[in-house]
């Protein structure tokens, strides 16, 4: 047998190398949960995660920002074991135990989109590579929800979206790293058109304004086709631009173009001027038709309902979520939420309180922050115990199917939070929609390193 | 004819907050030779009187109910606001009335922070190119508009309106057409009363007061009036206070229409800028005219029958009308000879 210089055999040698192979091989997936964990963007090493949260905190929808931050707040704050737990107590799957994430404790760090999708990508590219976050979370609007989820597929960051509603975000423009729990606009269509049609009868013509950009879009669609499948006629379709401010140029000509009910796509502090100056203009109590005069504004928060204040009254919407519902989970939320902030949440804060606990448990469910492997955790995952009832986040595209509210503004509210009252609760086998109904393609699990 | 009539409508309600800005800012340029880049930010300045004096007027006691709970089971806490407490009845109308009664604030303070800015920063300026006096008012505006972000937040403050203004008028009814076809907010009435009074009144004060008689003087020819021993100087710092004292009062009323935030003065000096140089720099008659002529323009091209055939028109006429008046009539419609011509 031949000798090597220092007195090793090649048999040494090769032992010693097969064992190295087979120890850097195969031991890190037999001992070491999180195998895959050198190759991915941003990956936790230390004691600590990081979570990014990117809200509109200026512009157009800051209310909802400024009370997604509040859930945000909370919901690390209950991953960490502080407060009384909230939705973590409530939740079915019982995986975070309030030990943090995988045993990391959580950290988070904050961004504002200003309502805008250049902005929102900067702050997300700069979360990611200066604050080197594992997650993104927040938003509330669709054109943002897009931006971002793009970006985040490019660098293998996992994006739990919180207010977005346009049926693009997980269609035409789904992304393997997108996860949306919040409902989309097709939903409220199917959700409240049948109300609509109870209510206001089916010989009536609409006149929509409606936002200048891809919710708005979307949301134009969907509640046109499902009110002109009750028999509606629509009068006259109007885009807006994001942020007009004073709408009372487009507010005039609804008055003589012969239709009896306006359709508001708006959002934010844009429903809440176009809303409040509909009814400035008097078109609450016109008649057209030879029927009273109606305002609707499909997607409604209690945000934008204390903004309107009465001009909210008997307006018909639907939400995501109420904070009154009866249930044991959304009043527990409700308990920590209004002990914390002194006020109840809103339906954005809902959404992104649970998209942050959900990924918790994906992480801890896959074992690994590897963001393949918990995209795989999210996917066809079924839950309860977060408001909505049972729960199920698609595989095919990344949406949250569950229940929807209709929604109606109360005509005597006990106090500012009371402005909105769920009218009817539209399960989620009557909200189930095809999944490839808005087309689009998921694209590959490959994790980048950013 | 109905839909025109009620654009119209909608034309002068914009027109007059433009006028009333512009008034100004003419009025500055016109005396002191100026270019103001701040107007703006005083017209957000004068909104955010409003907003302050709304919230020294609801400021509130706040009690801890023993009996009473949240949905949340918070302790329910019961606010009621002092003014109420104080004044009973009064109060809640102060309240209710609280834009038309901020006026009351707005004048002392916008005359105060307009001959502050006169004396501390654009008086050194006088002598300065244009370019240096525009550089330096735009900066101002925007340390002022981030003071404002500071103290108020980055989101807009709705102001309401007083509860019997509330609602629509049957303007169309008052000159004989068909009841309820043109219909129009009384509050957006009454600030289009509110402008045309106001510019009235400044009208009104430059032509029929010895004050204003020396002040038009100082405009035609500065050199003269000083020679004839009048401090002309101190009285073009007085125009400037009266043009913050008008940005002011535009602002003030504008919020029931528009909730104030910090960003309202950018969002309207652009276009006060097109306003006073459409109307001729230095023209008061051109400016209050360009200002009516451009909110009614603007309200027509966003018909949809007019967007039907230019789509997007509305967002770009005013420019449009800007370069055409310019490529036209160089001065503006009733701009004076060699002002900014040399």
């Amino acid at each position: 047998m031949s000798k090597l210089k220092g007195g090793l055999s090649r048999r040494k040698v090769l032992k010693t190398a097969g064992a190295g192979l087979v120890t850097a091989g195969v031991a890190p997936s037999i001992f070491v949960r999180g195998a895959w964990a050198q190759e991915f963007c941003n990956n936790p090493t230390g004691d600590t995660v990081t979570l990014g949260f990117n809200m509109p905190l200026t512009g157009a929808y800051a209310d909802e920002g400024a009370d997604e931050q509040r859930a945000f707040e909370l919901a690390v704050e209950h991953l960490n074991g502080g407060g009384d737990g909230g939705m973590l107590n409530t939740f079915s799957s019982k995986t975070a135990t309030g030990n943090g994430i995988l045993g990391k404790k959580v950290t988070y760090v904050t961004g504002d989109t200003a309502t805008g999708s250049d902005a929102a990508r900067d702050s997300a590219r700069r979360m990611i590579e200066r604050d080197g976050v594992i997650m993104l979370s927040g938003g509330s609007s669709s054109g943002v929800a897009i931006a971002v989820q793009g970006l985040c597929q490019e660098r293998g960051v996992i994006f739990m979206a919180g207010l977005t509603h346009s049926n693009d975000t997980t269609g035409k423009d789904k992304k393997r790293y997108g996860f949306r729990h919040f409902f989309n606009a097709y939903q409220s269509g199917t959700a409240l058109a049948p109300i609509l049609g109870e209510q206001y009868g089916t010989q009536r013509r609409a006149y929509h304004l409606t936002s200048d950009y891809t919710w708005g879009w979307t949301q134009q669609e969907s509640i046109k086709n499902a009110t002109e499948a009750l028999g509606w006629e629509t009068v006259e379709t109007v885009l807006t631009p994001v942020g007009a401010g004073d709408f009372s140029q487009y507010i005039t000509p609804v008055l003589n173009s012969g239709a009896d009910v306006l359709i508001l796509n708006h959002y934010g502090f844009d429903m809440v001027n176009s809303l409040t100056q509909s009814v400035q203009f008097g078109l609450r109590d016109r008649q057209a038709n030879g029927q009273d005069f109606q305002i609707v504004t499909p997607l409604v928060s209690d945000l934008m309902a204390q903004g309107a204040g009465d001009a909210m009254k008997g307006i018909y919407g639907t939400s995501n979520w109420d904070w009154q519902s009866p249930d044991e989970a959304s009043q527990a939320f409700t308990k920590s939420f209004g002990a914390k902030f002194g006020q109840p949440p809103s339906q954005a804060a809902h959404t992104c309180y649970v998209q942050t606990l959900l990924y918790a448990d994906a992480v801890e469910r896959a074992g690994t922050f590897y963001p393949p492997e918990v995209i795989k955790a999210l996917e066809g995952f079924e839950f309860d115990g977060m408001g909505n009832g049972q729960t199920l986040y698609r595989a095919e595209d990344h949406q949250c199917l569950k229940r929807v509210h209709a929604v109606q503004g109360r005509e005597n509210p006990q106090s500012n939070f009371d402005r909105l009252e769920t009218v009817a609760v539209v399960e989620r086998d009557v909200a189930d929609f095809d999944a490839s109904l808005f087309g689009g393609e998921l694209g590959p699990y490959d994790a980048a390193a950013c | 004819m109905e839909a025109i009539f009620a654009q119209f409508l909608n034309g002068l309600d914009k027109g007059g907050a433009y006028a009333l800005i512009a008034l100004g800012l003419t009025l500055v340029f016109g005396t002191l030779g100026v270019v103001n880049f701040a107007h703006g930010a005083l017209f957000m300045l004068g909104a955010f009187c409003a907003v302050t004096f709304r919230r020294l007027l609801t400021l509130e006691q706040v009690t801890v109910s023993e009996t009473e709970l949240t949905p949340w089971g918070s302790p329910l806490e019961i606010r009621v606001p002092y003014a109420e407490q104080w004044f009973g009845d009064f109060g809640q109308v102060l309240i209710d009335y609280s834009v038309p009664f901020s006026i009351l604030l707005a004048i002392p303070v916008m005359l105060i922070i307009g001959v502050a800015m006169e004396r501390g920063l654009i008086k050194h300026f006088y002598k300065r190119p244009h370019a240096e006096q525009i550089l330096v008012t735009f900066g101002l505006a925007i340390v002022l508009q981030e003071v404002v972000r500071s103290f108020f937040g980055a989101n807009p403050i709705p102001q309401p309106i007083p509860s019997s203004l509330v609602g629509a008028a049957d303007v169309g009814s008052w000159l004989g057409m068909q009841a309820n076809q043109v219909v129009y907010p009384w509050w957006r009435l009454v600030y289009l009363l509110f402008s045309v009074v106001v510019i009235g009144g400044v009208f009104a004060f430059l032509q029929f007061t010895t004050f204003g008689m020396v002040v038009r003087a100082g405009m035609a020819d500065r050199e003269t009036v000083g020679l004839l021993g009048i401090n002309i100087d101190r009285r073009f710092t007085i125009m400037f206070g009266l043009a913050a004292i008008l940005a002011g009062l535009a602002g003030v009323m504008y919020t029931p229409l528009l909730p104030p935030n910090f960003h309202l003065g950018m969002d309207f000096l652009v276009l006060s800028f097109v306003v006073v140089v459409v109307g001729g720099m230095g023209s008061l008659p051109g400016a209050v005219a360009a200002g009516f002529l451009l909110g009614i323009v603007q309200s027509f091209a966003s018909m949809t029958e007019v967007k039907a055939i230019i789509p997007a028109i509305d967002q770009i006429i005013v420019y449009l009308i800007a370069v055409i008046v310019l490529l036209t009539r160089p001065r503006g419609l009733l701009g004076r000879r060699g002002v900014m011509e040399n």
